[in-house]
């Protein structure tokens, strides 16, 4: 018997990374899923973001355990293209009690020298597309009337805060003032919403060039050791970095029963960061 | 499979409410349990504290789930007893992974009115007994390399409540210890967090108090207490809540769930911490 057995649940960014991990994760405890993924490249990004490839294994692996998934491209700048997909997952599944607005991307610069570009694509994506997300797909668990759970995925960047990341920053800030006012709207009806902050974690949003050199500055060509040599201090914890399962196992105690009387709060995983 | 098999777990006031659905969840996951409860009245305490027969229930309770269980009479404010209740621990069941650091008392009184026994019983059992309780069981988790620590803070660990600046203070400074306890014992792989619990039902919240705090007057009645529990939290048809949603969340901070998270603080509140405050009785 699973902790989410008969659910269903809408995840963005789940071609890959930590949204593919909780793909898996509230699969295995019994829920279907309703998947979306840009599955292309946002022309700020400097790292490779996923592509139908990745999708198509998301699907392959929640099929391979027996659950039902309903998968699509989509931008989570759409507004309209969110509400099809969401409409036609809640048409086959049955229902809606889960969404996991974890979509999200990555790039630097110091502010000053920030384009535009970077600027809007960045609060397009991490901060205006969670509020789109969750506009698709939160009417969908109030017509349930059974309640459910909503997770945002903030970050540690919202709570302690470093150089050349002020769009992420400042996106993920944002998030926890929408957590909070829907927090409330949505506690009548029985829906949580709760926000996770992660430390690094280990996935391609990560492990990759640009990004060592943002934790490197000091390096021309900083490797992933490079890398790990900076990315351990922030953690208390002797590790690196944590894995998306790590954070898809906040995401299952959030969502399932355990967590039922748990809202409006700020989660934080971070090996002990800001301790 | 249990999510704390081959565990063991020790609880301080273990012997009813929020510890029992601690050592009763922990034994249901798969753990053996050590409760600490000092059994007894305290001078400053207004209502029945947790007796003999309140740690015989416990024991009863974990037993029935097969698991093995070492019941203590202990003070959390003499780290010679918990000194003694964690080697008593480990001798009979070779370690000790898990603290839940409970035990906790509730007084009333404005600030300038508080007597320092009061103070000093409150600061005594909610903070240094904490402090006791971690001190007892870190040696052990550090030379193990492993360990968990949950630490019972309350809402009241995050913002004030009216005529109990002492319990107040004292649910501040867990959170401030958690995390130095945090810091401390990272680089050993041993992590520490809290719990803000918001209204629970137990015996330390429903009494003739409790009832008037809620009531607002004198001659409150147990009704006054669970409509005032409705109207301290937002979601929809909850009032004062079980204290198994507290285990629920120490069970996910204990187990491999959380096997990252260190240093942080859960409130389990229904909501409360979202309501806007407002000002009932404004003096103009």
């Amino acid at each position: 018997m699973g902790q989410l057995d008969g659910k269903v649940a809408f995840i963005t960014g789940a071609a890959r990374g930590q949204g593919r991990s909780h793909a898996i994760t509230l699969a295995r405890e019994g829920a279907d899923i309703i998947a979306v993924d840009l599955c292309a490249q946002a022309e700020s990004v400097p790292y490779a973001m996923a592509t139908p490839d990745d999708l198509a294994e998301t699907v392959k692996e929640v099929e391979a355990l027996d659950r039902r998934i309903i998968a699509s491209q989509a931008d989570i700048r759409d507004l309209g293209a969110l509400t099809e997909v969401v409409n036609r997952g809640v048409a086959e599944l049955g229902r809606l009690d889960i969404v996991l607005a974890n979509a999200g991307i990555s790039s630097m610069a110091p502010t000053l020298e920030m384009e535009e570009t970077a600027w809007d694509e960045m609060i397009e994506i991490n901060l205006t597309g969670q509020w789109k997300t969750i506009k698709a797909a939160v009417p969908h668990i109030i017509e349930g009337g059974r309640g459910g759970s909503v997770v945002i995925t903030s970050s540690l960047a919202a709570i302690t805060t470093n150089e050349n990341i002020a769009h992420y920053t400042a996106a993920k800030h944002g998030l926890i003032g929408l957590m909070r006012v829907l927090a409330k709207e949505l506690a009548p009806h029985s829906i949580r919403v709760n926000t996770l902050h992660p430390t690094t974690v280990a996935t391609p949003m990560i492990l990759n060039e640009p990004t060592y050199k943002l934790f490197r500055p000091d390096l021309e060509n900083p490797t992933y050791d490079d890398f790990a040599v900076a990315a351990r201090t922030l953690n208390k914890l002797p590790i690196v970095a944590v894995e998306p399962s790590d954070i898809s196992n906040a995401v299952l105690y959030l969502v399932s029963d355990s967590g039922r009387y748990i809202t409006g709060i700020t989660h934080v995983i971070d090996a002990g960061g800001q301790v | 499979m249990g999510m704390l098999d081959g565990k063991v777990a020790l609880i301080t006031g273990g012997s009813r409410g929020q510890g029992r659905a601690h050592a009763v969840t922990c034994a249901r996951e798969g753990a053996d349990v050590v409760i600490v409860d000092i059994a007894d009245q305290m001078s400053t305490v207004p209502y029945k504290m947790a007796r003999q027969e309140d740690l015989d229930e416990t024991v009863k309770q974990v037993e029935a789930l097969d698991r093995r269980i070492l019941a203590v009479q202990g003070d959390v404010r003499d780290q010679g007893q918990l000194d003694a209740a964690v080697t008593q621990g480990i001798a009979e069941f070779g370690k000790i992974d898990i603290l839940i650091a409970n035990a906790g008392i509730w007084t009333q009184a404005p600030f300038w009115e508080l007597t320092d026994e009061q103070w000093d019983e409150m600061i005594g059992v909610n903070l240094t007994g904490v402090w006791k309780s971690a001190k007892a069981v870190a040696p052990h988790m550090i030379e193990r390399q492993s360990g968990s620590i949950v630490i019972t803070s309350s809402t009241n660990g995050i913002e004030p409540g009216l005529n109990y600046a002492h319990y107040v203070a004292a649910k501040h400074g867990v959170i401030g210890l958690m995390k130095n306890i945090a810091l401390e014992l990272a680089p050993y792989g041993i992590r520490c967090n809290s719990i803000n619990p918001g209204a629970i039902r137990t015996p330390m919240t429903d009494h003739q108090g409790a009832w008037d705090m809620f009531a607002g007057h004198p001659g409150g009645t147990e009704a006054d207490l669970i409509e005032g529990g409705y109207h301290f939290t937002a979601l929809a048809g909850t009032s004062f809540m079980d204290p198994q949603v507290i285990a629920d969340t120490a069970l996910y901070l204990n187990s491999d769930l959380a096997a990252k998270v260190t240093g942080v603080t859960i409130p389990v509140d229904a909501g409360h911490l979202i309501l806007t405050g407002v000002n009932n009785t404004p003096v103009k």
